[in-house]
C-alpha cells in the first residue's frame, strides 16, 4: 500500500505496536482467569515489549500528543501484521505455543517493512523501514533463542478429562 | 447528548474491568473489542448507552462494557430493549444475544421486532451451536453436525435469519465477522447511525464446540455486491446467500417507530369520563 | 304504594340473542339509575358466539353501594329465549320474581318457570313495531324501567345522552314498554340515597386509572379476556397524559417491555389473565432478582388452562403467591371491590415502585368487567417515587442496606452504570456463585418486604363478634351483605377481607382476630387455595371451616348467611 511520508508511516508503525500489545494483553487476561498462569506471564512479556516499541516511536517522533489513529486502520489483512490472530491461543496452550504465535507476528511485521523499504517510497521512509525491519529480525532472532530454551509441548498438550462444564 | 466540553470517551473507556470469562480464543472477545471502537466513534458516553442480553455466552456482554447493561432472561432481550427504548428513546439502546436465544427461543421475538422497527441495533453472535449449554444444535447449525442429543445431526434445514429479517421489516440487515474486529466495529456504527431496526449478524467461532470453525476465515468474504435499498433486490441476494457474506447487505428506508408525543393533560381530567 | 312495598334492592335481567341489544338497554338502565342517583351493578352473561348469540344484562338497582348479586333476580325479561336456559344457574328466581317473554317468541324453558316465579307475557316485537325505527329492547328498557319506579327523566336523560343514533325512537319505544309496567306487578324503588359526587366506571377502567394517577407512564400490552378492556381503557388515557402503550407480539413479550421500560425509570405496567400470568412467571422471577418495579394486574378467570375465559374465579392465588421459581418474595394485593380496583392497583404501583419489586393485582373477571355506580374515590395521594442514585464512586446497585431497599441508578445518569441481572449478584451487581452473596441477597430481598408496614391498608376489617368470615377480592362483596343481614338479625360476625396477599401479615390478623372462635374461609375455587394460604402464612387458631366454590357462578349473600348460622348452631 502506498506510504505517502515519514509522518504516516511512523503512524501506522506505532499503531501497528499498539495494537500488537493490546491483542498480547487480551491473551494474558484470557489465560489468567483460565488460571494458565505461565503463558499469561509470557504474554505479558511480550505485551511489554511491544509496548516499549511503541514508546520509543513517541520518543522519537516527538509527537505532541500521541497520534489520532481511526478506528479502522485499513491493513492488507483484517488487523497490522504484527497483531496475533484472536483465535491464535487455547487454554492449555504451553510458553512454547505462545512463542511460536510472537515469532509469526515478527516475521509478518519484519516482512511488512522490507516490503515497504523495497518499494517506491521517499528516502526518510526507506530509511526508517530499513531501521525498523532490523529491529523485527533482532526480535525474530530474540524469540527464535527463546523458544531453544523452552520445552517443546508434549504429544496430548491439549488433553483435558474433564468435560465441558455449562456455567449458566 | 453528551456534556459539552469533556473529553469523549475512547474505545478503552467502554470496557469495564471486569474480565470475560469466554473460552480463549472466543470470537467473542473481538465482538466485545468492535463494540467499544464502534460506541468510541459513535462519539457516545456510557452512560447514555444501554446493552440488553439475553441469556448464552454472547449475552454475557453487557457487564464488560461501562454501559448501563441488563442481562435479561433466555430469549426475551428484544421485548425489553423495545420497552426501554418506547419509554426513553434518547439512549442508545444496543442488543446483543446469539443464535440459540436470539432465533430459537428468541425467535418470535426476532420478528415483530423486525416489523415493529424501533430504532434499536441487534447484534447476534452466531456460532451455530448452544455453547453456555454445552454443544447442543441452534436453528443455524448444519443438518449433519452430530451431538448428543442429535446423533448424526439434525438433518433440520438451518435457520436463515438474514432473509427472515428481510421478510419481516428489518431496515437495516449486515453480516460481520469477528475475526475482522475493525470491519465489524464498523458495521456496527454503521448500524447504529441507521435509523430503525438494525440487525447484525456476527460470525463468531467457538473455540470449544466448533473448533472446525478456525476455518471461517477462509470462507468468508467481502459480499460482491454494494448494499441495497430494493427489498426484491435484497431478497434475491439472501435467499441464495451462503452465509459468508461480509458487509452491509439490506438499507432501507422504513420510517421507525417513534412514541407518539405525548399529550400533557393533567390526570385529573381523565375523571371526566366517569362522573355521573 | 305503601313505602313497605318499596325495596332497597331491585335485581332485573334481559336476555335475547342476535343483534337484540340487551347489551345496550342494559348499560341505559344503570345509567338511568346513575342519573337518578341509585347505586347500581350491571354484569353480563353470553354463549361463546362473538356476536348474535345468547346473552343477558344482569342489572341490581339499589339504594346503598353493593358490588354482590342479590340472592335472587326480581324480574328476567327476555326479547327471545334462545339458548337462554343456559344461563339458568346465573339467573336464580323465586316465587316473588316476575318473568316477562314475548308471547311471539314462545315459551320460556322450563328452567326458569320451575322456580315458581309468575310469568306475564308483553308482546315487546309487536309494540315495538308501532314505532319507526323502533326496537325489542327499548320497549324492554322502558318496561324495566317502569317496574322499578325509575323516574322517566332519567331513562329519557340516559337514552339522549349515550345513544348516538335512533333517539327520538327509542325514547318513544321506551315509552311504550313504560305504559305496559303499569298493568303488571312492580318493584318500585325506594328513595333514592343523599346526592353525592359518584363515578359510573368497571372494575378494568377503575384499575387503569389508578394506575394512572399512581404514574404508570408506560403499559405493554396482549389481549386476553377479560383484561382486554383495561388494556384499551388505557391507550388513549396514556396517550392524554404522555405515556406509551406498545402491543406485544406475546406475554412473554408484554412482561419483558414493562421490565424494560421500568429499568429506564418509568413506571410500567401489563395486564392479563390466567394463561398470560402463567406465562409471565419466569419473568416476574427476573423483576425481583434485578429489583425491577413493574406491576401486573391479574384479571383472573375460571381455569385451569383455558378454562372459561367470560368468567370468574379466584384460582389464580396459589401461581400468583408460589409460582415464581426459586424464593422470589414478591407483592400481591387483591382489590375487595369495583371501586378497590382503583385504590388497590394505585397501591400496588407504589409498592413496586418504593420497594423494586414485581407487584400481582389479583382481580377478577367479575370485578373487571362489571360496571357500577361507585362512591368518587378520595383523591390521588402524590405517586410514591423509587428510590434513585446519582451514582458517584463505588456505587453500589445492591448495596446491603438497613431496609433492604438500595437506591437504583437510572440509565443516563453518568457514573452509576451497572448490569442489572437475573443472575445472583454480589452488592455490585457482578454475578455471583458466592454463598455469601447469595444469602445476603436473599435476606435483602426478603428484608424488603419484611419492613413493609402497609397500615390500615393490609385488609377491611369489619364488625365485632366471635365468628369471622375472611375472604379477599370479590368474595367480599356478598360476605358484607350477608353480615348486614346477620348483624340486622341481632348477630355479631366479624369480617377481614385481606388486601395485602404478600407479604403476608400474621400479627395484624392475630390482633384483628382477637376473641374469634369461629373462622369462615370463603373463596370461590375448588382446591381451597386461599385455606390453604392461611393455614401455611398465619397461625389461626380458631376453628376454621371452609365455604368454597369453584367458579362461574358468585355467591348469594344468603348462602354466606345460611352458612354462618348453621354453624353457630351446631
Amino acid at each position: 500500500m502506498p506510504v505517502p511520508d515519514i509522518e504516516e508511516f511512523m503512524a501506522r508503525a506505532y499503531a501497528m505496536e499498539l495494537e500488537a500489545q493490546e491483542r498480547y494483553t487480551l491473551f494474558a487476561e484470557q489465560l489468567d482467569t483460565h488460571n494458565n498462569r505461565e503463558v499469561a506471564q509470557m504474554f505479558r512479556k511480550l505485551a511489554q515489549i511491544e509496548s516499549l516499541h511503541a514508546r520509543r516511536i513517541l520518543e522519537e517522533m516527538r509527537w505532541p500528543s500521541i497520534p489520532a489513529l481511526p478506528p479502522a486502520y485499513a491493513w492488507e489483512s483484517t488487523e497490522g501484521p504484527e497483531t496475533a490472530p484472536p483465535d491464535a491461543v487455547h487454554y492449555l496452550m504451553q510458553p512454547w505455543h505462545a512463542l511460536q504465535i510472537a515469532l509469526a507476528c515478527e516475521q509478518q511485521a519484519q516482512k511488512y517493512y522490507e516490503d515497504i523499504a523495497a518499494a517506491q517510497v521517499p528516502q526518510a521512509v526507506r530509511a526508517a523501514a530499513l531501521e525498523m525491519a532490523g529491529e523485527e529480525r533482532e526480535h525474530v532472532r530474540l524469540i527464535q533463542d527463546w523458544m531453544k530454551r523452552v520445552p517443546q509441548p508434549p504429544a496430548g498438550w491439549d488433553a483435558d478429562p474433564d468435560p465441558p462444564r455449562a456455567s449458566e | 447528548m453528551n456534556a459539552p466540553g469533556v473529553a469523549l470517551p475512547a474505545a478503552r473507556d467502554f470496557k469495564s474491568d471486569y474480565k470475560p470469562v469466554w473460552c480463549p480464543g472466543c470470537g467473542d472477545y473481538s465482538v466485545l473489542a468492535a463494540i467499544t471502537k464502534a460506541l468510541a466513534a459513535l462519539e457516545l458516553r456510557p452512560e447514555n448507552v444501554a446493552l440488553v442480553s439475553g441469556i448464552g455466552c454472547s449475552s454475557r456482554i453487557p457487564a464488560y462494557t461501562t454501559c448501563y447493561g441488563f442481562h435479561g432472561v433466555h430469549g426475551r432481550a428484544l421485548p425489553v430493549a423495545t420497552g426501554l427504548k418506547a419509554a426513553r428513546p434518547e439512549l442508545t439502546v444496543l442488543v446483543a444475544s446469539g443464535d440459540g436465544d436470539g432465533y430459537s427461543i428468541g425467535g418470535n421475538h426476532f420478528l415483530h421486532a423486525c416489523r415493529r422497527n424501533v430504532d434499536l441495533t441487534y447484534i447476534v453472535m452466531d456460532n451455530h451451536v448452544y455453547g453456555m449449554t454445552k454443544g447442543q444444535p441452534s436453528p443455524t447449525t448444519e443438518p449433519d453436525w452430530s451431538s448428543k442429543l442429535a446423533p448424526g445431526g439434525t438433518g433440520l434445514r438451518e435457520f436463515h435469519p438474514l432473509v427472515i429479517a428481510l421478510a419481516s421489516g428489518a431496515n437495516f440487515i449486515a453480516r460481520a465477522f469477528s475475526g475482522d474486529p475493525n470491519g465489524c466495529a464498523a458495521l456496527i456504527a454503521q448500524a447504529v447511525r441507521h435509523p430503525g431496526f438494525s440487525f447484525i449478524e456476527v460470525l463468531s467461532p467457538c473455540v470449544t464446540f466448533r473448533p472446525e470453525q478456525r476455518n471461517w476465515k477462509t470462507q468468508v468474504r467481502p459480499a460482491p455486491v454494494s448494499p441495497t435499498d430494493d427489498p426484491g433486490r435484497a431478497a434475491r441476494r439472501l435467499i441464495t446467500d451462503d452465509g459468508f457474506n461480509i458487509g452491509v447487505l439490506y438499507q432501507g428506508s422504513r420510517a421507525p417507530l417513534r412514541a407518539a408525543d405525548g399529550g400533557a393533560q393533567p390526570i385529573e381530567e381523565l375523571e371526566c369520563r366517569f362522573r355521573i | 304504594m305503601h313505602d313497605q312495598s318499596r325495596h332497597a334492592s331491585v335485581s332485573v335481567a334481559l336476555a335475547g340473542s342476535g343483534g337484540a341489544g340487551v347489551m345496550t338497554a342494559g348499560n341505559l338502565l344503570l345509567e338511568a339509575a346513575a342519573q337518578a342517583g341509585y347505586y347500581g351493578l350491571m354484569t353480563r352473561t353470553s354463549g361463546p358466539q362473538i356476536r348474535g348469540g345468547e346473552a343477558a344484562a344482569m342489572l341490581r338497582l339499589s339504594t346503598f353501594a353493593s358490588d354482590a348479586q342479590d340472592d335472587r333476580f326480581q324480574v328476567l325479561a327476555a326479547i327471545d329465549w334462545q339458548n337462554v336456559q343456559r344461563f339458568a344457574a346465573e339467573l336464580p328466581l323465586g316465587p316473588g320474581s316476575l318473568v316477562l317473554g314475548d308471547p311471539a317468541q314462545g315459551e320460556p324453558p322450563q328452567a326458569f318457570l320451575g322456580s315458581g316465579a309468575r310469568l306475564a307475557p308483553v308482546p315487546l316485537k309487536a309494540l315495538a313495531a308501532q314505532v319507526a325505527g323502533g326496537w325489542p329492547n327499548m320497549v324492554a328498557l322502558g318496561l324495566l324501567a317502569g317496574l322499578m319506579g325509575l323516574p322517566r327523566e332519567a331513562l329519557e336523560r340516559a337514552i339522549a345522552k349515550s345513544m348516538k343514533k335512533g333517539v327520538e325512537p327509542a325514547l318513544a319505544a321506551a315509552r311504550l314498554g313504560r305504559e305496559q309496567a303499569l298493568a303488571l306487578p312492580g318493584f318500585p324503588l325506594a328513595a333514592a340515597p343523599a346526592r353525592a359526587a359518584r363515578w359510573l366506571i368497571t372494575g378494568n377502567e377503575a384499575a387503569g386509572y389508578g394506575a394512572l394517577r399512581a404514574g404508570v407512564r408506560f403499559v405493554a400490552a396482549y389481549p386476553i379476556t377479560p383484561a382486554t378492556e383495561l388494556l384499551e381503557y388505557l391507550s388513549p388515557a396514556l396517550a392524554k397524559v404522555g405515556g406509551t402503550l406498545v402491543q406485544a407480539e406475546d406475554e412473554l413479550a408484554s412482561i419483558n417491555m414493562a421490565l424494560g421500560a421500568s429499568w429506564g425509570g418509568v413506571p410500567s405496567l401489563t395486564a392479563t389473565s390466567g394463561p398470560g400470568l402463567s406465562l409471565m412467571i419466569e419473568s416476574l422471577g427476573l423483576g425481583v432478582a434485578a429489583e425491577i418495579p413493574v406491576v401486573v394486574v391479574d384479571v383472573m378467570r375460571t381455569g385451569p388452562s383455558t378454562g372459561i375465559a367470560t368468567k370468574s374465579e379466584q384460582a389464580d392465588l396459589g401461581a400468583a403467591l408460589y409460582g415464581l421459581h426459586g424464593d422470589a418474595p414478591h407483592v400481591v394485593v387483591a382489590p375487595n371491590s369495583l371501586a378497590d380496583c382503583l385504590a388497590a392497583t394505585e397501591w400496588a404501583v407504589g409498592l413496586a415502585e418504593s420497594l423494586q419489586v414485581p407487584a400481582i393485582v389479583l382481580s377478577d373477571q367479575y370485578l373487571g368487567q362489571a360496571r357500577g355506580v361507585v362512591d368518587a374515590p378520595p383523591g390521588a395521594n402524590a405517586a410514591v417515587a423509587r428510590a434513585k442514585s446519582q451514582g458517584g464512586e463505588g456505587y453500589r446497585r445492591y448495596a446491603l442496606t438497613a431496609s433492604g431497599v438500595s437506591p437504583m441508578a437510572i440509565p443516563g445518569t453518568p457514573g452509576a452504570t451497572y448490569t442489572a441481572d437475573g443472575l445472583e449478584h454480589n452488592e455490585r451487581g457482578t454475578p455471583s456463585s458466592q454463598a455469601s452473596d447469595h444469602l445476603a441477597q436473599m435476606d435483602k430481598r426478603a428484608r424488603k418486604l419484611e419492613q413493609l408496614d402497609p397500615g390500615e391498608a393490609w385488609a377491611s376489617v369489619e364488625g365485632e363478634g366471635e365468628t369471622a368470615v375472611i375472604t379477599f377480592g370479590s368474595c367480599t362483596g356478598p360476605a358484607r351483605e350477608a353480615l348486614a343481614r346477620a348483624r340486622a338479625a341481632g348477630e355479631k360476625v366479624r369480617l377481614v377481607s385481606l388486601r395485602l396477599l404478600a407479604p403476608a401479615q400474621p400479627q395484624r390478623l392475630a390482633r384483628a382476630l382477637e376473641g374469634v372462635r369461629r373462622v369462615l374461609v370463603l373463596e370461590q375455587n375448588h382446591s381451597g387455595q386461599f385455606l390453604r394460604y392461611l393455614r401455611g402464612e398465619y397461625g389461626i387458631r380458631a376453628e376454621m371451616r371452609s365455604l368454597r366454590r369453584p367458579g362461574p357462578l358468585p355467591f348469594r349473600p344468603e348462602e354466606i348467611h345460611r352458612a354462618l348460622t348453621e354453624w353457630s348452631r351446631a
